[in-house]
């Protein structure tokens, strides 16, 4: 994986001390609140309900066992003892207190880590499959190219004011694992038949209280021109997005008024002027960056494992990817027990992951979208020792994308805009599938769950989602079906009248039953409701 | 005073000067007026303003002012960096709500005169400026950046 050289580090570090002068000045008055707000947000410092909570970038989702047990660490030391991993692939501790903030960044920047651009009308932390370097089926490893834009986009001149955040996701397989077309740029890198690779552009998704699928805007820009591209993407952005009104003022909304072909036509010559120009960096740095994630050495071994086990060939047929090497396999860590907070993770269990990541994994780890983490090369021969200690250590639920592995933003346990709670929801329905010993027939069903109709929870993506909303002061459910953020893409839509949250989740059993009853060999519940339709469902439902 | 003057800020309200030339010091139009006379010699853009209007004036021009009338609105870093690109060598100068930390964006994006609504703090402001050794992309400033510095022969 990647490793700073002294000029990352030395640009981490002048934030680190930035950071603590703006923080000095807010102190003495000499920077109203008002003004401080944007530089400690870029920081990754967000005032919630009832602390401070600052959100760490993990780049792309890929970490090692040393970062991993310094957010360990940190999570001892000015935290709880735990933190929650979100759906970008970030780590954010809830109970925070400022005056130590400037001493985390620190702690941070010793293991070439930051919380540089996690919250704040600026480009965020580039998000990326989880699968990267591991998948079988993936074109290229997409990282090199994600760190490029990661350097790219750290303290950007132009773009740091912009009318909103701005997220990037980067992947380069056929299979969306990061919810590309769900950003505000997807990049995906493809290789054309006379063999050179390229990236498409898809700008202008988004979740949010609009939600829009991002088109195409480009299919092919060649990698020695994917960061002027992205310069020209970003300034028509800069330029014309709205500021009149933030909730309009995503760049979903300008490509979507312009319509895709206007705003593309404006890429193209902002694009060729910037060729011109001359601000791609030089073609030998995607190659050094590259040489950081050439393939670690994998070494030949079993391709088959012992099942007799009926709790780890479960586990295994549930938790564990196919990798290019068939040796390996990438094995899923659920941090979705039953009942549990989705994504939360003690410091002794970031600890053993760890300990796992550097023993079984050449000391790597990811987090992945879904609010789980990773292992990405493990022998198919070491797998049983894995699984055994993730057991031991609760973190062996063998539910990757199963009705349990629900995602779920913080809600109104812990977040300010939130109208409802979303984790006690959460935990209740994996509670009920798991004891009514549902969660295996139903099979891949994709939950989400938001509080409120910022979307955090990607609800108008979930094959089930559920958002939370305030109706005349009680908290109160909307159920919606048929949205999936990967490769097959689609917004869900909402049932009907909203439910209390007992009558939520009777609405989410409701509805499976519909799909046991009607689904033919093999099909997804999401195929199911694609192949049907809305009715039946809403008939369980409502009549 | 004359209505021009009113529009925009003399010599002696720029806090930071990163030139050797003698300030213009005569009346500051709008881009609409800039456009339409050809005698003006110093103009002011507003966010909603495009820029590339003035490109084919930028000969006659000595002093745009870029207004930043909140500084979490970010147009004119990309006015200021349109301009640059297209060879304008005048002053250009930040005016408004121009806070300590916008300072060293502002400066790569080729501002090199600033006139803030309220004066800044001196020291604040030279750190401010000196912040960053080293820069990861290119701006509109003649720094090499980092990429360009590894791979240096």
């Amino acid at each position: 994986m990647y490793q700073y050289d002294s000029y990352d580090q030395a640009m981490v570090d002048a934030r680190v001390e930035e950071f603590r002068d703006q923080a000095r000045r807010r102190l003495e008055g000499k920077l109203t609140e008002d003004q401080f707000k944007p530089l400690r947000l870029m920081n990754g410092l967000y005032l919630q309900l009832h602390a401070y909570m600052l959100r760490v970038a993990v780049p792309y989702g890929t970490l090692n066992s040393q970062q991993m047990e310094a957010l360990a660490d940190i999570a001892e030391k000015y935290d709880r003892g735990y933190g929650h991993f979100t759906t970008r692939q970030n780590i954010q501790y809830n109970w925070i207190k400022l005056e130590d903030a400037a001493d985390i960044l620190a702690d941070l920047s010793r293991v070439e880590m930051h919380a540089i651009q996690t919250s704040g009308n600026c480009i965020r932390n580039i998000s990326s499959d989880h699968f990267a370097g591991a998948a079988a089926d993936e074109v290229v490893d997409p990282r090199p190219y994600a760190e490029l834009l990661r350097q790219w986009s750290s303290f950007h001149p132009e773009f740091t004011y912009l009318p909103r955040k701005f997220k990037i996701a980067v992947i380069a397989s056929e299979k969306d694992r990061a919810a590309m077309r769900l950003h505000d740029i997807g990049i995906r890198i493809v290789r054309r038949d006379a063999g050179e690779i390229g990236a498409q552009f898809y700008v202008g998704g988004g979740m949010g209280r609009t939600p829009m699928i991002a088109p195409l805007v480009r299919d092919f820009v060649p990698l020695d021109q994917l960061i002027t591209y992205a310069e020209a993407c970003l300034r028509v952005y800069n330029r014309y997005g709205r500021r009149d009104n933030k909730y309009k003022a995503r760049i979903k909304i300008l490509v979507h008024e312009l319509g895709a072909a206007e705003y593309t036509r404006q890429v193209e010559e902002e694009f060729a002027h910037m060729l011109a120009v001359g601000v791609e960096p030089p073609r030998e740095e995607l190659a050094r960056i590259a040489t950081y994630f050439a393939d670690p050495a994998f070494a030949e071994g079993p391709k088959t494992l012992d099942r007799s086990d009926p709790d780890f060939a479960l586990w295994v047929d549930r938790n564990t990817h196919r990798h290019k090497h068939d040796a390996y396999v990438s094995a899923v860590i659920s941090l979705k027990p039953v009942g549990g907070i989705p994504g939360d993770a003690t410091a002794d269990q970031m600890r053993l992951v760890a300990k796992l990541a550097r023993d079984y994994s050449f000391d790597e780890l990811r987090v992945m979208h879904t609010q789980n983490l990773l292992l990405p090369h493990v022998r198919i021969a070491d797998l049983h020792a894995v699984w055994t200690a993730l057991d031991q250590a609760g973190l062996g639920a063998p539910n990757m994308d199963t009705i349990e592995d629900i995602i779920a933003c913080p809600g109104l346990d812990y977040c300010s805009l939130a109208n409802a709670r979303s984790i006690p929801l959460a935990q209740r329905i994996s509670e009920r599938f798991a004891q009514a010993g549902r969660t295996e027939v139903v099979g891949e069903l994709k939950l989400k769950i938001s509080g409120c109709i910022n979307a955090c929870g990607h609800h108008h993506a979930g094959h089930i989602g559920i958002l939370g909303v305030d109706k005349k002061g009680t908290e109160n459910y909307q159920l919606s079906l048929g949205g999936s953020e990967a490769e097959d893409v689609s917004l869900a839509k909402i049932t009907g009248p909203g439910f209390d949250e007992d009558g939520v989740i009777a609405a989410v059993e409701k509805v499976t039953d519909v799909y046991l009853a009607s689904r033919t060999d093999g099909e997804r519940f999401l195929d199911t409701y694609r192949r049907i339709g809305m009715e039946p469902f809403k008939e369980a439902l409502y009549g | 005073m004359d209505k021009a003057r009113d529009l925009g800020t003399s010599p002696d309200e720029v806090q930071f000067r990163f030139r050797d030339d003698e300030p213009v010091d005569h009346g500051t139009v709008t881009v609409d007026a800039a456009i339409d006379q050809s005698n003006a010699a110093a103009v002011r853009i507003e966010p909603g303003d495009d820029t590339r209007l003035l490109l084919p004036f930028l000969d006659r021009l000595a002093l745009v002012e870029v207004n930043f009338p909140s500084f979490g609105d970010g147009r004119g870093y990309s006015a200021a960096r349109i301009l640059r690109e297209a060879g304008y060598t005048g002053e250009l100068r930040a005016v408004g709500d121009v806070l300590i930390d916008q300072l060293s964006h502002m400066r790569r994006c080729g501002f090199d005169s600033f006139a803030p609504d309220k004066r800044l703090d001196e020291e604040d402001a030279a750190r401010a400026f000196a912040t960053w050794d080293n820069v990861y992309q290119r701006a509109a400033d003649a720094r090499r950046t980092i990429p360009e510095q590894r791979h240096e022969a």
